[in-house]
C-alpha cells in the first residue's frame, strides 16, 4: 500500500445520500426535482435492467440452470447482486444469537428483485403500544403519512382493490389481475376456514401511468427487473433514472461509506468513503447528509462516526442506535393439488408474484401472541429451473399416474410421463408477520473485527421471543387448515413443532430489517425526530428501515418510500426557510 | 448435437419431429454446462466480474474422469430415454450439465463420485464386469435394485440414495434444456396479456370468476 491520501470532491452538494435503494432513491428523486444538487454514493456498481438483462432468458442460458450462488442467492437470473455472504465484508454474532444479514451491493439495491408487495401500514400500526402495551408508539400517525402514500401510489403505481379494511387502508389502485387457477383453489379453501383472500397489492403497472414506463407484459419475472417496460418498481428504474435526467444528481458507484463527517459545531459536513476500484479514500461534502444504506448499514455508519463531540457515534447520545433491530416473522408450508394433475398447459406466468393475498384477519380474536401476519401464496406452471422434478420419488408412488398405480421412484419412459403429470400442481404459502421490536435485540460495532476496507463491522445479538414462536405456530395451524380445505396434500412444512420454533425463519431471513435508528419524540429514547431528522445533528437524516418504531404485519418498502418522500419534502422546506 | 445424432433423433421422433428439429438446433447453439454467449462472444445474461471470474475458474477444471462421464451418460439415458415426445438426457446435454453443477456445488462431488463407484463395485460383485460392459438387461437388473426406494433391500440403501440424486440431477438438467422445456409444455417466458384462466379450463374445474373480479380486474383486448 502506498501512502494513503484523502481526496476531497471539489463540489459542495446540497445533499449527500448514502445508498440508492427505496429510501435513497426516493430522497434523490424529490430533492433533485426540487432543484437541489444531490450526490448518491452507492457501495455497488451501476445497474439498469435494460443493459443488465436477465429477463426473458431461458433456463439453459445459465450453466447452472438458474441455481443460486452466493453472488445471487435467489437464483442465477435474479437481479440482485450479493446477499448473505460478501467476500471481505464479514459480520459477527454474540454467541447463541442469530441474525442473517442480506446486503445488496448495486444501484437500486434490493428493490431490483423484491416482491413488489406494496402495503400501507394501517392506523393501528403506528400506535401499537397504546393498544397492547408492547414496544412504542410512533411519533406520527396514519393521518401524517396518508398524503404521502397517496402521492406514492400515483407516482410509482400499485395495483390492488379497495376493501374498506380498518387496518389495511385503501389506496389509489390500478386494476389487479384475475387470480390464476391454483389461486382460485386457494381462495375457495381459505374462505372455507375463515381466512379472507383479496387481490394482491403490488407495485407493478397493469396499466401505464406515464410516458416513461410501459404496461406489464406478464412474464412473472419482476425479480429479474423489468427491462422491457420498467413496469415494476425498482428504485434504479423508477426514481434514480428520472432524478438523473434533471442533471441535478451525481451518482458515485462502488463507493463504500466509512463515516459521516462533522464539524466543530457538531453539524454533518459530508461523508467519507473508500472507492472500491482504486481503494483510495474520498470525501464528498453536502449541506445535509441522508443515510439510506439499509437499517443495519446506516446504524453501522453512525456508530463508526465517532468524534470528541460524539463519543458513542453520531446521533447516538441516547444509545439507541443499533437497538430495537427487528425483521418480519416467516414460516411456510406447501403441497400439491391433485385436482391439477395432468392439467392443460397455457401461459399463466402472470405478474411477478401472487395475484392474491390474505391480510391479517384475526385482530379481534383472543390469541396467545400479539400482533399478526399476512399470507403470501405461490404455485402453478412456472418456468423449469434447477431443482425441477426434485423428489419425484416421494410423489409418483403416492398417486396413480393417469390412472395407473406405480412403484415410487423408477426411471425411463414411465418416469417421463410422471414428470409431465405432476408439473404445475404445486402450491405453497408463507406468513409474514410482526416481530416485536425490543431493546435487547441489537447490532453493535464488533471491537475486534474490521472488513477488508478497515471499516469496523457489525456484531449482532438477536433472539426471537415466545411472541414470534407462537405466531409461527398459529401460521402453521392456519396453513394446514387452508391446504386441507382446498384438497391439497401437504408435502413440506408440516413436521415443525416446539423443537424448531415451529419452523420460524431465523431473524433477518425475511430481509425486512428495521428499527436501528428509530424515530421518537423523546431524544433520550430515540435517534430521530418525527421527520427522520437526528435530534442531535439537525442536518443528518435517515430514510431506510432504520427509523421504524415497529414493523407491522406488512412488508416495509412502501412505508420506507412514503417516509422518505415526507422527509425529503421537509428538507426542501427547511432549506427554503434557511433552517438547514 | 452433430448431424448424425440429429438424423437419428428425427427417425425416432416422427411424432414430434417439428419440436425435435427446433430443439436440436437450440441444443447445438447452447451447449450444456457452458455459459451461453451470443454471436459476438458476449455472455447472454447479466454477469458481474466476480461471477465471470468464478465461471472461468470452474470451466478450467475437470471433475469427472472419462469413465465416470461415460457411466453418467448411460445412467442419464436410462433415467430419461428418448420417447414419442422428446429426446434423451444425453440428447439434452445432461452429462455436461452434471459435470458443471458438481463443480459449482462441491457438496455434490463426494455423493456423485462415491455413488458411481458404489455402482461399479456392486455391478462387479454381481455380474463380474463393469456396468458399461453389461448388456441392457444386466444393467437394468442392477438399476431395478436401487430405483425403487420403497421396495429396495436395506443393503441397497446407499445405491438408492445415489440413484435418487442421479435422477434429480438428470431431471434438473433435462427439463431446463430446450428439449425438456418443450417436453414439459411450459408456455411462458414471453410477453403476454393475462386475462385470467382460459374459459375451458374454468369449466373443466367447475370454477368461475366472481362478478366483482370480472368487473374490477384488468382485462386486455
Amino acid at each position: 500500500m502506498g501512502s494513503l491520501q484523502v481526496k476531497k470532491n471539489a463540489k459542495q452538494y446540497d445533499a449527500v445520500i448514502v445508498g440508492s435503494g427505496a429510501g435513497g432513491g426516493m430522497a434523490a428523486y424529490v430533492l433533485a426535482n426540487a432543484g437541489l444538487s444531490v450526490c448518491i454514493i452507492e457501495a455497488g456498481p451501476t445497474y439498469d435492467p435494460r443493459t443488465n438483462v436477465t429477463q426473458f432468458k431461458n433456463p439453459w442460458e445459465s450453466p447452472r440452470r438458474g441455481a443460486s450462488t452466493k453472488f445471487r442467492p435467489f437464483g442465477d437470473f435474479d437481479a440482485c447482486y450479493c446477499g448473505w455472504d460478501i467476500d471481505g465484508e464479514p459480520y459477527t454474532h454474540i454467541s447463541g444469537t442469530k441474525w442473517d444479514w442480506f446486503r445488496a451491493r448495486m444501484l437500486g439495491g434490493r428493490t431490483n428483485h423484491w416482491g413488489r408487495i406494496s402495503l400501507r401500514f394501517g392506523p393501528k400500526d403506528f400506535k401499537r403500544r397504546s393498544i397492547d402495551g408492547l414496544g412504542d408508539d410512533w411519533p406520527i400517525g396514519y393521518e401524517d403519512i396518508k398524503p404521502y402514500y397517496d402521492k406514492l401510489d400515483r407516482l410509482v403505481g400499485v395495483f390492488g382493490s379497495n376493501e374498506g379494511l380498518e387496518n389495511d387502508p385503501d389506496g389509489i389502485f390500478l386494476p389487479p389481475p384475475r387470480p390464476r387457477l391454483h389461486e382460485l383453489f386457494i381462495k375457495k379453501g381459505a374462505q372455507k376456514v375463515g381466512v379472507p383472500v383479496i387481490p394482491s397489492r403490488l407495485s407493478i403497472l397493469t396499466k401505464p401511468i406515464n410516458e416513461e414506463r410501459g404496461e406489464c407484459i406478464y412474464c412473472g419475472q419482476c425479480n429479474r427487473a423489468c427491462s422491457v417496460a420498467y413496469a415494476d418498481f425498482s428504485s434504479s428504474s423508477v426514481l434514480i433514472r428520472p432524478a438523473a435526467n434533471t442533471k441535478n444528481l451525481d451518482v458515485i458507484v462502488n463507493a463504500m461509506a466509512r463515516e459521516v463527517l462533522t464539524n466543530n459545531e457538531g453539524l454533518a459536513t459530508g461523508v467519507s468513503y473508500v472507492n472500491k476500484e482504486d481503494l483510495q479514500e474520498y470525501q464528498v461534502m453536502g449541506r445535509v447528509v441522508i443515510l439510506a444504506a439499509s437499517a443495519c448499514e446506516s446504524a453501522r455508519i453512525l456508530l463508526n462516526s465517532k468524534s470528541a463531540r460524539y463519543p458513542n457515534g453520531l446521533a447516538n447520545g441516547s444509545g439507541v442506535v443499533g437497538k430495537y433491530l427487528h425483521d418480519s416473522t416467516g414460516a411456510d408450508m406447501g403441497g400439491i393439488l391433485p385436482q391439477l394433475f395432468g392439467r392443460k398447459r397455457y401461459n399463466e406466468d402472470g405478474v411477478g408474484g401472487a395475484h392474491i393475498y390474505s391480510p391479517w384477519w384475526a385482530a379481534d380474536k383472543k390469541l396467545d401472541f400479539p400482533r399478526g401476519y399476512h399470507i403470501e401464496y405461490w404455485g402453478g406452471m412456472g418456468m423449469p429451473s434447477y431443482g425441477f422434478g426434485g423428489g419425484i420419488e416421494s410423489l409418483n408412488g403416492r398417486f396413480p399416474v393417469n390412472g395407473v398405480k406405480k412403484e415410487a421412484g423408477g426411471y425411463g419412459k414411465s418416469l417421463k410421463e410422471d414428470y409431465r403429470y405432476f408439473y404445475g400442481a404445486g402450491v405453497g404459502m408463507a406468513g409474514r408477520g410482526e416481530m416485536i421490536a425490543v431493546e435487547t435485540n441489537y447490532c453493535e460495532i464488533d471491537p475486534n473485527a474490521v472488513d477488508k476496507y478497515g471499516i469496523p463491522v457489525l456484531r449482532f445479538h438477536v433472539k426471537h421471543s415466545d411472541y414470534e414462536i407462537k405466531q409461527a405456530k398459529h401460521m402453521k395451524e392456519t396453513f394446514k387448515e387452508i391446504l386441507t380445505a382446498m384438497g391439497a396434500i401437504i408435502t413440506y412444512g408440516d413436521k415443525d413443532g416446539p423443537h424448531n420454533n415451529w419452523g420460524l425463519a431465523a431473524p433477518g431471513r425475511i430481509i425486512h430489517e428495521a428499527g436501528t435508528v428509530r424515530m421518537g419524540n423523546d431524544p433520550r429514547r430515540s435517534a430521530l425526530n418525527k421527520w427522520c431528522q437526528s435530534h442531535e445533528c439537525k442536518n443528518l437524516f435517515c430514510v431506510d428501515g432504520g427509523p421504524f418504531v415497529s414493523q407491522a404485519d406488512k412488508n416495509i418498502t412502501w412505508t420506507i418510500l412514503a417516509l422518505s418522500m415526507r422527509t425529503s419534502e421537509y428538507i426542501v422546506d427547511e432549506m427554503k426557510k434557511r433552517n438547514l | 448435437m452433430d448431424r448424425r445424432q440429429s438424423l437419428k433423433t428425427i427417425a425416432v421422433g416422427a411424432l414430434a419431429t417439428g419440436v425435435l428439429l427446433e430443439s436440436c438446433k437450440d441444443a447445438g447453439d447452447k451447449q450444456a454446462g457452458v455459459q451461453s454467449k451470443d454471436d459476438k462472444g458476449k455472455i447472454t445474461i447479466d454477469r458481474h466480474p466476480d461471477e465471470v471470474a468464478r465461471y472461468n475458474k470452474l470451466i478450467a477444471e475437470t471433475f469427472f474422469t472419462p469413465d465416470e462421464m461415460a457411466l453418467i451418460t448411460i445412467l442419464g439415458d436410462i433415467i430419461i430415454p428418448r420417447d414419442e415426445v422428446s429426446g434423451s438426457a444425453s440428447d439434452a446435454g445432461v452429462p455436461d450439465f452434471i459435470e458443471f453443477i458438481v463443480k459449482d456445488k462441491p457438496e455434490l462431488q463426494v455423493p456423485m463420485r462415491g455413488g458411481l463407484r458404489w455402482l461399479e463395485v456392486t455391478t462387479l460383485k454381481q455380474k463380474g464386469k463393469s456396468f458399461k460392459d453389461c448388456t441392457e438387461t444386466e444393467r437394468l437388473e442392477i438399476i431395478d435394485q436401487i430405483a425403487y426406494p420403497e421396495k429396495a433391500k436395506p443393503e441397497m440403501a446407499q445405491g438408492v440414495a445415489f440413484f435418487n440424486l442421479m435422477r434429480n440431477l438428470t431431471a434438473s438438467g433435462f427439463y431446463t434444456s430446450p428439449i425438456g422445456v418443450a417436453d414439459i409444455g411450459y408456455q411462458g417466458n414471453k410477453p403476454n396479456k393475462w386475462n385470467g384462466v382460459p374459459d375451458d379450463v374454468l369449466q373443466q374445474y367447475g370454477l368461475a370468476y366472481t362478478e366483482r373480479e370480472l368487473k374490477e380486474c384488468v382485462t386486455y383486448t
